[in-house]
């Protein structure tokens, strides 16, 4: 039951967009995400949705697993839509009942925010499912690197980052492991007052504490072994490289920009 | 009379309708007779991990059925409940699911979970504590600060507490010493003596189930390949070594002093190779 997470789990692949450089990805997604809120008409929403619905095309990830993915996310949408529902004043009235009005700018400026959230998800989700956690935190490292002119740890972070990602999927294994056992041994989770069901979980986070700061000490002597003492001088495995495709996309997302950009100056 | 416990045509999918798909059992179906020690072997994936939680209701069957003493376990939520503390379950490294303060809250926790009054708590914790050979002493000890193997023995005794009637165990010896493993395994055999429990012991280690178990179940890609006597299983080395499977080292030895001309039969405990040997003497001391 909890490992049907799927929320940011990676597809592995061999399209086009999973061999991009990671950086090209997120300065990417930064660029998609710019032109997402610069757009405010049919004809800009289109070009951004173009540029997104190409780039899954490219990536051969099945469209099912985004909607899959969106699922926990149904009541931000749904509540999005009815605050601009009924809260947006507007000329042309469409319903009035009671105090409740809705007019018909509501109703497009509801459509508008649902559909730039799930632009906005489907662009990220696109990143997660295409890039590695480990490629991913590279990436960011790389990206945040002149930071460390003030002094800030990015190494530290980035390797922070890798590990936590790193351990989700088995810390959800021991997760399940311990309910298991605890289960067999009589435990019952899902009856009960509130309070207790609170108290029901003691036995599974205790013994969750304990696994996960061993896994810690094991890791963190592992490490010492390979004589890891932060970032500085440490090489790469995996040197990032820019090719053709990273330059391509640069400028598929420059465009797509651009096209908002202009559209608005238009006034579309 | 329905027998002890009956699994019929069990099948169980793993993330069905996805690419991940995969059959973790297929059409699975044995009895079991009370009293039996069974041994269960098969490779990592063959799904004897799946099997072990479907007979205590922790997983429910696709399709198929199991049923304890003639009840289908899923028939009402007090059955499932009620099952699960007929059939005690001891996962693998089961020392790493202790929680509480001391052991003697640890061992007390299923028993708690089963309803029963204090006095009746407390004398199942004495008993499990002796049956694993524990001192009444570590009794007010936090479980944290006890050795690895006596971690174990605690955890197990947690289960033995609930008094199950079928006790099912993953690998209960994984990691432990020589010493460590012999005390254990002698622990459930008492166990089963006392309380006339069946027992169902997963486990690597072909020496340990051939001398404990009177009845081998061997499951190769989530289906049963063999379930008959060790001896009759043992037979089937090739067959074992093809399946991944390793056999008795004694099994071995005299499969190769059969292959090389002395009138042997295969053996597979210490008792019958010394018996074998013996003839052997005797026979060409005649000779």
């Amino acid at each position: 039951m909890l490992k049907d997470v799927t929320l940011g789990q990676y597809f592995p692949g061999k399209s086009v967009i999973h061999r991009l450089d990671p950086r090209t990805k997120l300065l990417v997604l930064i660029g998609y995400i710019v032109a997402l809120f610069l757009a405010v008409s049919w004809a800009s929403y289109g070009v951004v949705f173009v540029f997104l619905a190409g780039s899954i095309a490219i990536s051969g990830i099945p469209v099912k697993s985004f909607f899959k993915g969106m699922k926990p996310l149904i009541f931000i949408l749904v509540f999005t839509g009815i605050l601009n529902l009924f809260f947006t004043q507007g000329e042309t009235v469409l319903v009035h009942f009671w105090k409740i009005t809705i007019t018909l700018e509501g109703v497009i400026r509801a459509f508008f925010m649902i559909f730039r959230i799930l632009l906005l998800i489907t662009g990220t989700f696109l990143l997660t499912y295409t890039t590695s956690p480990i490629a991913l935190t590279d990436g960011l490292e790389s990206l945040l690197s002149p930071l460390k002119k003030i002094k800030l740890p990015v190494h530290e972070l980035s390797m922070m980052m890798c590990i936590a990602l790193r351990f989700i999927p088995t810390l959800i294994e021991e997760t399940d492991k311990i309910m298991s056992a605890q289960k067999a041994r009589g435990a019952d989770f899902e009856s009960g007052k509130l309070m207790q069901r609170v108290r029901a979980l003691v036995p599974i986070l205790v013994p969750l504490f304990i696994s996960a700061f061993r896994r810690a000490d094991e890791l963190a002597t592992a490490m010492e072994c390979r004589c890891y003492q932060g970032g500085d001088g440490r090489t790469k495995m995996k040197l990032l490289h820019m090719r053709s495709w990273d330059y391509y996309s640069f400028l598929a997302g420059a465009v797509v920009i651009a096209a908002v950009c202009v559209l608005r100056s238009f006034g579309l | 009379m329905a027998p002890f416990l009956e699994v019929k045509n069990l099948t169980q999918k793993y993330s069905a309708g996805t690419p991940f798909e995969h059959t973790a059992l297929d059409d699975v179906s044995f009895t079991l007779d009370r009293g039996e020690f069974i041994g269960v072997i098969g490779h990592t994936g063959s799904g004897k991990s799946t099997l072990m939680q479907h007979l205590n209701g922790l997983l429910k069957p696709d399709s198929g059925s199991v049923l304890l003493d003639g009840t289908d376990i899923w028939q009402d939520k007090k059955t499932t409940r009620q099952t699960r503390f007929r059939v005690g379950l001891v996962f693998q490294y089961p020392e790493y699911q202790l929680f509480e303060e001391t052991v003697y809250k640890d061992i007390a926790f299923g028993p708690k979970n089963m309803g029963l009054d204090a006095a009746e708590i407390d004398r199942r914790v004495r008993e499990a504590t002796a049956a694993v050979g524990l001192d009444d002493a570590l009794l007010t000890v936090s479980p944290f600060d006890l050795s690895g193997g006596q971690k174990r023995r605690v955890a197990i005794a947690g289960v033995l507490a609930m008094e199950p009637e079928l006790l099912i165990l993953d690998e209960p010896t994984a990691g432990l010493d020589p010493a460590g493993r012999e005390e254990i395994l002698s622990y459930i055999d008492g166990y089963r003596k006392a309380k006339h429990a069946t027992i169902m012991m997963v486990s690597h280690s072909m020496g340990d189930v051939a001398r404990m178990a009177d009845r081998l179940i061997v499951m190769n890609r989530a289906r049963i390949a063999f379930d008959a006597a060790p001896e009759q299983v043992f037979r089937h080395a090739d067959e074992l070594i093809k399946m991944g499977l390793d056999i008795p080292v004694l099994t071995r030895v005299f499969m190769k002093l059969k292959e090389l001309g002395l009138p042997v039969e295969p053996v597979y405990t210490e008792k019958q190779a010394v018996a074998a040997l013996c003839a052997l003497r005797g026979g060409s001391a005649d000779a």
